[in-house]
């Protein structure tokens, strides 16, 4: 079961296309990392989901159901341009935007506290927004998006801007929340967060989808079939000529490339047959940023 | 729905309970009361201190006057002005006036006080009054005028208006006064309230978008639905703002006057002042003030009131619809907006200028038409409205003027909901243009 499908789904702004035919599906219950550059049309496609635009063509389905007015309350959604009212106090302001979801005021009042005692700022509800810092008011729109349950939670470069006491707050939020059951999104272009944090991924570049699924089997697919070896003695050049490359030659170590039509036993059984001592035998498996440059032919940054 | 109550409220309760709602609404009835409770007091207590002056008469006006004058007592010296001046340096008296001799063809006349402290202006114009009578009095005997013929000369002229058709309601001399001031007062206001609650939605739609708090807020309710409940809660703090208002200055006047001891007594008080009674003095002024109370008890308050509320109501949607998008489209910089709010308050100030026309030629073609075309009639109409403007007008007005307000509305969400995700792009009209034929 799907928590979130997209289904051809069409974008176009005056002058570009934003989201390019896009299909999409998000399995319930996992953490699905959101990936590409900035531009890429990330931002373009969580606006479309969470109802603030209006897809040009295709369909977009929230746990099976076509997108419709009741849609919002299921999804929970911290933009990456966020803000509170300054001047609101922190506790009105909860439960104002815990009501724009749907809760009655007995229902929210009642998560407020709990959220607000388990990151313990139950101090903070009769001040004023403006009197907080800036890590201190990402609490609270981070309660703001988890407030109502959602079934969905989107994620828009969450750890952008907090210090590493907080990232990792938050981090440990959304684990346990996905724990529970939640699915959630996580866009972001800073690739090396998505490995730690997601199960599956969707690689896009602009407006198009390049690359879809489970980490380690994106990983696995896209390995160069390359190899890192610690040895002792001399490398004998001669193995290396015909079948295998020196990608990267340090002292006492070497990464190899393995040509096609050889593996690596051919690699292992040359050096073994040439009185080579093995130290350490490792194949090396791409960072997502490899990967995705690999693709796309240029960097993400 | 529901989710527009609640913006409705929050626009509503955040802004009833600042404190600068408060500060405004509680404290400038207040001090409009304490000013005027003040100046009424000084008014009718004037000064308190009793004030001896001598006067030399040189010119015989001292024979028939009263010797003591509010708060100044008067006493006919025959002692030169020498002896009176020594008097004064003891302290025995306050001041001196000389009367010089009167010719009966002079047309200006200088008494001299002779005091080194100035007198109050109310101590002044009481011996003014008292030396212009008697001078005149000179002069009538001098020139050897009848004085029963004199009263007959002076003649009231007004212009008496008939109905040519036949209607119900009789037009007196100052129905068109009446109705001017009362139309002027109430459409300067309306002019004034839409332009500053117009102002606050601005600011509202600007402030959610410049705080980046408006993603959040439309990931849960659309963008017609924020824009339509901050105009709407707005419009309900202006309604509630006048509500107070009325209620504060009704029950601070009757403490302010039952505290001075202005009650019933302070009137006739207020009406044995000086200068009270020489402006009621003429008898026609008091014959005046029942013809205003007539009129305005003729006006048919019935319709008229409702329809202040209307055209308030109205255009206050209208003018806030259009300050809401402006405000969606202005950048995080508010006064780069200004060729946009300039367009947005041009047929405002329109509106304005030509209704102070129309105070005083309500029936003008001009007038007629500005109260029709409904950009122009929220000002407008409310100020022929007292003078009885044909009802298929006013129908016609409130006709347009309801549609151009949907219309409008339309017309600014759609430019709101595409500003507000915008960021980092100058609004120029030509965006806006596009703006409005967006998809989704």
């Amino acid at each position: 079961m799907n928590v979130l499908s997209l289904r051809n789904v069409v974008k176009r702004y005056s002058n570009h296309v934003a989201v390019n035919n896009v299909s999409l599906d998000v399995p319930k219950g996992k953490i699905f990392g959101l990936l590409g550059p900035n531009g890429a049309g990330k931002t373009s496609m969580i606006r479309m989901i969470t109802s603030i635009t209006r897809a040009d063509e295709g369909e977009i389905f929230i746990d099976g159901e076509k997108l419709n007015v009741n849609s919002p309350q299921v999804i929970g959604y911290l933009p990456e341009e966020r803000g509170l009212y300054k001047k609101m106090k922190v506790g009105e302001q909860l439960l104002y935007l815990a009501r724009l979801k749907g809760l009655s005021p007995r229902e929210a009042r009642t998560k407020l506290n709990g959220w607000l005692e388990k990151f313990e700022i139950t101090s903070w509800w009769d001040k004023k927004v403006e009197e907080l810092s800036k890590g201190m008011q990402q609490k609270v729109q981070f309660i703001a998006t988890v407030v109502h349950d959602p079934k969905l939670m989107i994620l828009d470069e969450p750890f952008s801007g907090l210090d590493p006491i907080n990232t990792n707050l938050i981090k440990d939020e959304i684990h346990e929340l996905n724990q529970k059951g939640t699915s959630i999104i996580f866009s972001t272009h800073r690739m090396e967060q998505v490995e730690q944090i997601c199960e599956e991924i969707a690689l896009i570049n602009q407006g198009e989808i390049i690359l879809q699924g489970n980490v380690e089997e994106i990983k696995a697919q896209n390995k160069p079939n390359r190899f890192k070896i610690a040895f002792d003695g001399n490398m004998p050049l001669d193995l290396l000529a015909d079948s295998f490359s020196i990608v990267e030659d340090n002292d006492q170590s070497l990464t190899i490339q393995i040509q096609e039509g050889h593996n690596s036993n051919d690699l292992i059984k040359g050096l073994i047959d040439r009185g080579i001592v093995i130290k350490s035998y490792q194949e090396v498996l791409p960072t997502l940023n490899e990967i995705f440059i690999n693709k796309v032919g240029h960097s993400n940054e | 729905m529901s989710n527009i109550n609640l913006i409705i409220g929050r626009e509503y309760w955040t802004r009833v309970k600042s404190k600068m709602f408060l500060l405004t609404t509680f404290l400038a009835p207040i001090a409009l009361v304490v000013v005027y409770g003040i100046l009424g007091y000084l008014m009718t207590r004037g000064s308190d201190q009793i004030k001896n002056i001598s006067i030399i008469d040189n010119a015989g006006l001292t024979e028939n006057i009263n010797l003591e004058k509010n708060n100044l007592k008067f006493s006919i010296e025959t002692k030169g002005l020498d002896a009176l001046l020594a008097d004064y340096t003891n302290g025995n008296i306050d001041g001196v006036i000389e009367l010089p001799p009167l010719d009966s063809s002079t047309s200006k006349y200088d008494i001299i006080y002779h005091s080194d402290e100035a007198l109050a202006i109310d101590e002044m114009v009481s011996i003014e009054r008292l030396f212009s009578r008697e001078v005149r009095n000179f002069k009538i005997k001098a020139f050897g005028i009848d004085q029963e013929r004199l009263g007959q000369i002076d003649t009231d002229i007004s212009i008496d208006p008939k109905n040519v058709k036949e209607t119900e309601k009789e037009i007196s001399s100052i129905t068109s006064t009446v109705s001017s001031v009362l139309g002027g007062a109430v459409g300067t206001l309306l002019f004034f309230v839409i332009l500053i609650f117009g102002s606050q939605v601005m600011r509202g739609v600007n402030e959610e978008k410049i705080n980046r708090i408006v993603e959040v807020l439309i990931s849960s309710v659309k963008p017609f639905e924020l824009m339509l409940g901050k105009v709407v809660g707005i419009g309900l703090v202006g309604l509630t703002q006048f509500a107070i208002w009325a209620v504060l200055i009704a029950v601070i006047s009757i403490g302010a006057f039952s505290f001075l001891g202005l009650g019933t007594s302070g009137m006739e008080e207020l009406a044995n002042n000086e200068v009270a009674q020489e402006m009621m003095a003429d008898e026609g002024m008091k014959v005046q003030a029942q013809n205003i109370m007539n009129e305005l008890g003729k006006i048919n308050w019935g319709l008229i009131i409702p329809l202040y509320f209307f055209y308030f109501i109205a255009g206050h949607m209208l003018y806030a619809s259009l300050f809401a998008a402006v405000g969606a489209a202005a950048g995080d910089d508010i006064n780069e907006a200004q060729s946009l709010t300039t367009v947005v308050m041009l047929p405002l100030m329109a509106a304005f200028y030509v209704g102070i026309a129309a105070v005083s030629a309500p029936n003008s073609s001009v007038s007629v038409w500005a109260s029709i075309i409904p950009i122009t009639s929220p000002v407008v109409m409310p100020i022929r409205l007292a003078n009885n403007p044909p009802l298929w007008e006013i129908g016609l007005s409130v006709l347009l003027c309801l549609l151009t307000v949907l219309f409008l509305i339309w017309l600014a969400a759609r430019i709101y909901r595409v500003g507000i995700l915008m960021y980092g792009k100058k609004a120029s009209f030509k965006e806006l243009g596009k703006w409005v034929f967006y998809k989704g």
